[in-house]
């Protein structure tokens, strides 16, 4: 298995790469203390506010019926396909310092404030992870039996009630799940931190593995930033995973939910689902306000860097659909070894992109300019990192198909081939579409491992809007980010519909 | 007196008419074809279902009311216990949502949990029941809150023949206890003729009035007949 051999050796050989690099303890900085610190205390702080937020917002949309609820629900998706420096150069239109936020204090005569260190890293952070903690909590309700409202009801419960007795009993199991999922996305946070971090104050991990490459071109250090890294992603993975947890797919959320009356829950229901949709809204509005005017004078380096990005988001696709198709099968079908194939597959990116990205780095660098191995290495991290998501589409759809048609197509004598092409592939096609669309969009919007290896001329759009919004110039950095916006959106769209096929031509049986 | 005076429910292309009476203290199986309104039926007396028309109890409208304020208690075919509470706590639940209960009212609940077989398992959690443990327990609490009508959902639909009727007959206590009136889905001939002198049929859009169960059975309507694969 050519992909088991890619994954293992990229996590394992970077490691090993970062070991032998590594300097002793003695290079570890308080600076670096500092950057330990501040990975932990801003995932954790990110963790609580947005679950602790997704639970109104949750709740709300689980109670109510309302017109554009469902498209809410999709919204609250949106942010996973979303690029990371869009949605920062949307926050900073609200909250910057030339942001709406600001000017209207200033217009109230208030002090202004500054969102650059911990409080934006946080908002950032929040505004990513709310949709997600919501959906995985409005899952957490949609699996409350509808007999268990109903018999609320016929017992009489009121609010206090009904959060002792259904509700906090549901959260209590859901909450933890969702903690784990935003601290582990929170500790490899490097774009964020790099956007609206900085500063001995508010530096990760990953910002100071870039910082040691680019700023001291120091080998050592970064490598033994990378370990340090590494064994925190190893450690909490290990702490976290006694804890299932969850997946954030959306079902059967049409079973309606008897809304409580009276005007005090109706208030905090509207209140929760009107400033959620604005937090998630606004900053977006913004990026294509403000972009759209500059995006037909775009510079042509822009438009180069659109066009590599294009092609590491080709090549990323590519490599995911084998590595996909590889490992579902396998977990399918070793009946020994298939827990281990999907444990492999689940957890593609053990070591995180910027440990892996050192390691490569350190492996390559006496033997080939690494500028030259930016596009390939970028396209293999970025597939390693959709390969969760994608194998979480794909794998439960295979093992349906397998377990509903497996006997049939025995009985009617059919091949693996005929199997493969006629009974599983229409079945799983629509859920390997989704995959590999996140999967280009991810790719798409990736600042990451692509900082340590490129130079000037092999930038990627992301890259290049990173230095645009640095170098202050604004109408281009608008432009560039609603370009990429528009983008990342289209790259899963059509994946989506190209690989997908057309949705519910294959619904029933 | 319970009414059902012109009660007209629509969900989609489903529609359920319904204008009988069923006496105080009657006991009165249910039957019909799979999907043809039983649980619908149901949902609507308990207060689940919008309707059109008027849902009378001994003479006054009971169809405003709000499901814990009608004179019912009413048994779901799964999930009638909460998961995370004990036995005694479902139980409890009957009388205080909030679980604050007097001295009294909790030497009632023992009772209850007495009266159905589950004394010594109060304790319990109802992963650690069985089916007809299950049972009972949400039987104990139909006996506590005492309502004068009690709806059953097939609740014992899961229960083996032999536990089924040990059910069955409980619940002809608890009824008999204060003379309630029992409706009760169910897809058994011998269900309804054990437990129920009266039978309605849900078929075809209509709830029918209630009929004495062994002519029913006897000479059934062309679609329950069909339902039960007479000939």
């Amino acid at each position: 298995m050519p992909c088991v051999v890619i994954l293992l050796a990229l996590n394992i050989g970077a490691l090993t790469a970062v070991v032998a690099r590594a300097e002793g303890w003695a290079a570890f900085r308080a600076a670096d203390w500092a950057a330990l610190r501040f990975t932990l205390v801003q995932a954790v702080l990110s963790a609580l506010i947005s679950v602790a937020l997704a639970i109104p917002v949750a709740r709300a949309l689980a109670r109510r019926r309302f017109p554009g609820r469902g498209a809410l629900i999709v919204l609250m998706g949106a942010p996973f396909i979303l690029p990371t420096l869009v949605a920062v150069s949307g926050i900073l239109a609200i909250f910057g310092r030339q942001g709406l936020a600001n000017q209207g204090l200033a217009l109230l005569g208030v002090q202004g404030f500054t969102i650059y260190g911990l409080q934006g890293v946080l908002l950032a952070h929040v505004f990513f992870n709310l949709p997600l903690a919501t959906r995985l909590i409005l899952q957490g309700w949609a699996r409350v039996p509808g007999e268990h409202l109903r018999l609320a009801a016929a017992l009489g419960f009121d609010g206090r009630a009904m959060w002792r007795h259904v509700e906090w009993p549901m959260l209590r199991q859901v909450i933890p799940g969702a903690l784990a999922v935003v601290f582990l996305i929170c500790l490899t946070s490097f774009a964020v931190a790099l956007t609206l971090g900085g500063g001995p104050r508010a530096t990760t991990l990953e910002l100071a593995i870039f910082q040691a490459f680019r700023f001291d071109f120091d080998l050592g250090r970064a490598a033994l930033l990378a370990l340090v890294q590494a064994a925190l992603g190893i450690g909490a993975l290990l702490l976290l995973a006694r804890l299932t947890l969850p997946i954030g797919a959306i079902s059967g959320l049409d079973r309606p939910a008897p809304a409580p009356g009276g005007g005090l829950p109706r208030l905090t229901d509207a209140l929760a689902i009107v400033l959620a949709a604005a937090f998630l809204l606004l900053p977006l509005s913004m990026v294509v306000w403000r972009g759209a005017p500059h995006l037909p004078s775009l510079p042509e380096p822009v438009w180069q860097a659109a066009l590599q990005s294009l092609r590491v988001a080709g090549l990323s696709v590519m490599l995911l659909a084998l590595m996909t198709a590889a490992l579902a099968l396998a977990a399918v079908y070793a009946t020994r070894a298939g827990r281990a194939f999907e444990a492999l597959g689940m957890s593609a990116l053990t070591a995180s992109p910027m440990v892996i990205g050192t390691g490569l780095f350190i492996v390559a660098f006496p033997l080939i300019d690494p500028a030259r191995l930016a596009l390939p290495v970028t396209a293999l991290v970025n597939a390693a990192m959709a390969l969760p998501f994608a194998l979480r589409a794909v794998l439960p759809a295979l093992r349906r198909a397998e377990a509903d048609h497996a006997r049939l197509s025995a009985a009617l004598g059919l091949g693996f081939g005929a199997h493969l092409r006629l009974v599983l592939w229409p079945r799983v096609r629509p859920a390997f579409g989704f995959g590999l669309g996140l999967g280009a969009a991810l790719s798409m919007g990736d600042l990451g491992v692509i900082v340590l290896f490129a130079q000037t001329g092999g930038e990627t759009l992301p890259m290049q809007l990173h230095r645009l919004m640095g170098a202050y110039r604004t109408a281009d950095a608008a432009g560039a980010a609603l370009l990429l916006l528009a983008l990342a959106l289209a790259a899963f769209v059509l994946v989506e519909r190209l690989v997908g096929g057309r949705k519910g031509l294959h619904a029933g049986t | 007196m319970l009414e059902l005076d012109g009660l007209a429910i629509r969900q989609g292309e489903f529609r359920l008419q319904a204008d009988l009476t069923i006496a105080a203290g009657a006991l009165v199986a249910v039957m019909g074809p799979s999907g043809g309104g039983k649980s619908t039926l149901l949902g609507a007396i308990a207060g689940f279902v919008g309707h059109q028309g008027a849902i009378r109890w001994q003479g006054s409208r009971i169809d405003a009311l709000p499901p814990a304020a009608r004179p019912l208690s009413i048994l779901f075919q799964d999930n009638n216990l909460l998961p995370h509470l004990s036995v005694f706590d479902n139980v409890a639940l009957g009388i205080d949502p909030r679980l604050r209960l007097s001295d009294t009212q909790r030497s009632g609940v023992m009772q209850a949990l007495d009266r159905v077989g589950l004394a010594g398992l109060e304790q319990r959690l109802p992963a650690q029941l069985s089916g007809g443990q299950i049972g009972r327990a949400g039987l104990a609490r139909v006996l506590l809150r005492a309502r004068p009508m009690i709806l059953l959902d097939e609740p014992f639909a899961a229960l083996g023949p032999a536990l089924k009727k040990a059910m069955l007959d409980l619940v002809a206590e608890i009824a008999a206890e204060h003379a309630a009136t029992v409706l009760m889905i169910t897809h058994d001939p011998a269900d309804a003729r054990h437990l129920c002198p009266q039978t309605l049929v849900v078929a075809e859009g209509r709830a029918s009035p209630p009929a004495d169960t062994e002519t029913l059975l006897a000479s059934p309507p062309p679609a329950l007949a069909a339902y039960l694969g007479y000939r």
